[in-house]
């Protein structure tokens, strides 16, 4: 079956039940993609499938025949979200870094604060207590700097 | 990963007609979005190594209004729940809820007919469906049936669908009344309740709980005691001696039964 990585097309053969995190990682050398979990809950395995994030721990390859496949590694290095995560301390053990940053692709223009921390609900990190990651974030998109990003918000 | 995924076979079928065929001859259980099934395969949860990959199947992704029936498809994701019209205006709390399951990853990929067809009874979106009287469309080979989904589950994730058939869509009649939903977990987003409640506000309240007993149930001694006019603390005390929730890792019995009667008193003020 063929998909697309990171702009260019992959043959890949192989059991249509296996993880996409899996192919990712061993058969296509993407090892910016991060397992945490295991079960969707963390995020840190994000990447993008035809621009939605997506947990890739719990797709199985199959499902991307056809489609459009975006991990970290296709951001090239450079991607200023990518830079700010450095400048700004967003990545401190670094696993959840490259879920947060694919996450955040899918914002639009100018989010609130809000609308970051809906779209990064369903990416964990136990290192930076996320004020760092939402500042990151909100420079990338040219938002004034959040000022209560240390205080605790319930999402309701 | 502790599932030998050697072991696991997925097929794909590319049409309904494909999958119904296929679930006739051979027994497969039917994957969508994966997020419960492979979560399962993950942690060696499950035994089951034979599946059916339904989600290239577009034509189950239509939400249309037949009638004054809302027809949902049942691979329509979370993400399209929340964003549809059609959804917004005839069962809010339908999208309330789809915002309330996982984040934006499992939003993208779990679907309204997986949650109904895993049959946990901490599903998000199934108790919704409970409050308004929603109604599981069945599809074989040999034609299609109807099971309201208050009558759909049998027992802890075991529910009335014969392996050759699938869900192919969910129907909602109108709703009359103001619609209320609840969900109680450690956190906002990524979190499986402790308690779930959704309900329906009128002469006749309808009102249903997720994550308080083997099913997602419907209270019908609490919601005579309101529809025949008791006071609201009479019914939450009703409500408390026919709910009969279990200890488990998420939660206590008696916080799910304290929590369950201070739902029910807050829905009564806030669609008064």
């Amino acid at each position: 079956m063929q998909f697309t990585l990171n702009g260019t097309t992959k043959e890949i053969s192989g059991n249509p039940a296996a993880r996409l995190i899996d192919v990712l990682r061993e058969e296509l050398l993407m090892t910016g993609v991060k397992e945490g979990c295991g079960e969707g809950e963390c995020g840190a395995c994000t990447v993008l499938i035809d621009g939605e994030p997506v947990c890739s721990c719990i797709i199985p390859v199959g499902q991307v025949e056809g489609a459009d496949v975006v991990t970290i590694e296709g951001l090239g290095g450079t991607h200023p979200l990518q830079e700010l995560f450095m400048n700004e301390v967003g990545a401190q053990c670094g696993i959840c870094t490259p879920g947060m940053i694919m996450a955040a692709m899918k914002l639009g223009d100018k989010p609130t604060l809000e609308e970051v921390k809906v779209a990064l609900a369903g990416n964990l990190c136990r290192c930076t207590g996320y004020s760092a990651i939402y500042r990151a974030i909100m420079k990338w998109k040219g938002m004034p700097e959040p000022d209560n990003a240390d205080k605790l918000v319930i999402v309701e | 990963m502790r599932t030998t995924m050697s072991e696991v076979n997925l097929r794909r079928a590319a049409s309904l007609d494909e999958a119904l065929g296929i679930l006739r001859e051979e027994n497969r259980t039917p994957i969508a979005g994966a997020t419960d099934v492979y979560v399962a395969l993950n942690y060696g949860t499950t035994g089951v190594r034979q599946f059916l990959d339904i989600w290239a199947l577009d034509e189950l992704r239509t939400i249309v209004k037949r009638d004054d029936t809302l027809v949902i498809g049942a691979l329509t994701s979370y993400t399209s729940l929340i964003q549809s019209h059609l959804v917004a205006e005839h069962v809010p709390m339908l999208a309330e809820a789809s915002r309330l399951v996982g984040g934006v990853q499992i939003q993208n990929r779990g679907t309204l007919g997986g949650n109904v067809a895993n049959g946990s009874p901490a599903a998000d979106g199934v108790p919704v469906l409970a409050a308004v009287d929603a109604v599981v469309v069945l599809r074989s080979i040999d034609g299609e049936r109807r099971v309201p989904v208050n009558e759909y589950y049998t027992g802890y994730r075991k529910t009335v669908m014969r392996p050759d058939e699938l869900i192919v869509a969910i129907e909602i009649a109108p709703v009359i009344g103001k619609q209320w939903f609840r969900k109680v977990g450690t956190r906002a987003a990524q979190a499986i309740s402790k308690v779930v409640m959704a309900a329906v506000r009128s002469d006749t309240p309808r009102i249903a709980f997720g994550s308080v007993a083997a099913t997602i149930v419907r209270v019908p001694e609490t919601e005579k005691a309101l529809s025949s006019g008791q006071s609201i603390d009479e019914a939450a005390e009703i409500l408390g001696r026919e709910l009969k929730p279990i200890d488990d890792v998420r939660s206590t019995a008696d916080y799910r039964k304290r929590v369950s009667m201070n739902l029910l008193k807050r829905f009564w003020a806030d669609t008064d």
